[in-house]
């Protein structure tokens, strides 16, 4: 029998995630030390994995509302407005969700109607590009450089615009760059999002994890932007929760309502003892959240400083747990270095274009590794391209 | 500021070359040196010792002293006096419903019991005592002494 005839096209010809290319390379490979994961490496704190234990204990095993617990989102407003300064209606505001991925794909699936068009800068986050595709729109990447530390240049984005666009993605502090996106452009692509009546998506996830010392801004807290701005966060990089899978957006009620549509229909909501995990790690999770945090600065100091002593080029990035230091000087393309790297030092680190074209002559190399492994990676790579430049 | 960043990371690890902390707090080695010193010389920093699970080494006790405050000193000459024992590990001035709580390490239970009644319960100032055996650690330090493997994560995510 053919297979392949009963496969969509569209999603046959939607091409693999890099990152899950770059892992099939890697399954094999014994002993290495990886820079190529995107989660923190902390264990759950205690006290958040503990109230899921209890969750169970008493038996919550039930489905909650497709809008998740109300006290849920009761946390997700009180936390939102002390962190963001922006308020939301618990009530019909705010949606829970099986991880941001999950409120991305039914933010477009909601907004987009054949053809129009989402920009979003590049490099980003694997599945912006496909979640786009999927939802019948088309993606519209902006590249990003580091003569702009990668933050999104307004001009540039200004000039992507048509007829035809409609939404707008924001990820700072981002994956895989670590970039962060200083004020006054934050305020210049408020005022463009205004001028050309664009809906944006901004992706938070990483906003706890700034080490530059200024208060994170969402672009949701800007003047005029709270009514056209979706608001995604969730639990898994501050409070180190990948595998609770929570997530939450908050935004207009006409938008939250249509979302919690689709969400009704395919996931019906979070795992219960998730989102009884999420509301303790909101209430209690903020000293160790600013642990971690502190944990992360150490290393992000450090490994920068090793990479530039060992000749890459890297910018200190202001947030998330990821460098992006270039190899261009080495004369190997991102995936050669990515593989020889791999092969002959036992080192896995992402190439840049996983993360899209513009990613060419980059590395991500995410540090949330224990300090001690980070520095036998280091020791590595040095050696790697000492070998390269002799 | 480096001086709270170096002691977070002896307290969590005391064997990091001056080297190594230099490398984590973006300082240079001589810096570390120098507050390490500072750090030893105020008593911030006791001592660097090892975590060992003795459970079975040794017998221990957490002794509860009740005893008579001293005009002038309060309780700190007869804590210093019973601090001074080799058998004594530990040495605390509670609040509740006793003074002291002292923890003491032997070879065999007869062995604590011999220095509770000889000597602890014998000096002047002590009113009672109240004998706990350690039957097992499990966090000593703010160590777990119950290894639990670290759980893995996949080598490549998003």
């Amino acid at each position: 029998m053919d297979m392949q005839r009963f496969l969509s096209r569209k999603i046959v010809d939607m091409p693999r995630s890099g990152i899950r290319e770059f892992f099939d390379l890697c399954a094999g490979s014994k002993d290495i030390i990886s820079l190529g994961v995107g989660e923190p490496d902390f264990v759950t704190p205690w006290n958040i994995r503990e109230a899921a234990i209890f969750s169970l204990e008493k038996g919550h095993t039930t489905y909650t509302s497709n809008y998740g617990l109300l006290s849920l989102r009761e946390a997700i407003a009180a936390y939102v407005a002390s962190f963001f300064g922006v308020g939301y209606d618990p009530t019909c505001e705010i949606l829970p969700t099986v991880g941001v991925s999950e409120a991305i794909d039914l933010a477009l699936r909601c907004l987009l109607n054949p053809g129009d068009e989402v920009i979003y800068h590049e490099p980003v986050y694997v599945s912006y590009a496909p979640t786009v595709q999927m939802a019948d729109g088309v993606a519209v990447p902006v590249q990003t450089g580091i003569e702009d530390l990668f933050a999104l240049n307004p001009d540039k984005l200004e000039a992507a615009i048509t007829p035809r666009t409609k939404v707008l993605m924001l990820n700072f502090p981002t994956n895989p760059t670590g970039s962060i996106a200083p004020l006054e452009t934050l305020n210049r692509i408020a005022e463009i999002c205004v001028k050309h009546d664009i809906f944006v998506l901004t992706d938070e996830i990483y906003s706890e994890l700034r080490y530059d010392g200024v208060r994170h801004t969402s672009i949701a807290s800007l003047p005029g932007m709270k009514e056209r701005t979706l608001l995604l966060h969730g639990f898994s990089k501050a409070f180190a929760m990948t595998g609770f899978r929570l997530g939450y957006c908050c935004g207009p009620k006409e938008l939250i309502e249509m979302m919690c549509k689709i969400h009704s229909y395919t996931m019906i909501c979070p795992t219960i003892t998730s989102q009884e995990a999420g509301i303790e790690a909101l209430r209690n999770g903020q000293s160790a959240m600013h642990e971690m945090r502190d944990s992360y600065h150490i290393r992000r100091d450090y490994i920068v400083k090793r990479f530039n002593d060992m000749g890459m080029d890297c910018h200190l990035p202001g947030g998330a747990f990821y460098t992006f230091p270039s190899i261009r000087r080495f004369g190997l393309s991102s995936k050669e270095f990515a593989l020889r790297l791999l092969k002959e030092h036992k080192v896995a680190a992402v190439p840049g274009t996983a993360f899209g074209p513009c990613g060419e002559g980059y590395l991500r190399c995410c540090y949330a590794t224990a300090f001690s492994l980070l520095e036998q990676a280091c020791d590595k790579m040095a050696r790697f391209c000492d070998s390269l430049k002799a | 500021m480096l001086r709270d960043s170096l002691l977070k990371l002896l307290a969590a690890d005391a064997r990091l070359s001056d080297r190594q902390l230099a490398d984590r707090l973006n300082v240079s080695a001589s810096d570390i040196a120098a507050e390490r010193a500072a750090l030893e010389k105020e008593g911030r920093i006791v001592g660097y010792q090892a975590i060992v699970n003795d459970d079975d080494d040794f017998v221990s006790a957490f002794i509860e002293v009740r005893c008579t405050p001293e005009r002038g000193g309060g309780f700190n000459r007869l804590a210093s006096r019973i601090a001074r024992f080799d058998e004594v590990k530990s040495c605390f001035l509670i609040s509740g419903n006793f003074d002291l709580l002292v923890m003491v390490e032997a070879k065999s239970l007869m062995g604590v019991a011999r220095f509770v009644s000889e000597k602890l319960s014998t000096m002047e100032g002590v009113l009672s005592t109240s004998t706990q055996f350690r039957l097992k650690t499990y966090k000593n330090n703010g160590l777990s002494f119950e290894e639990e493997d670290a759980p893995e994560r996949i080598s490549v995510a998003p």
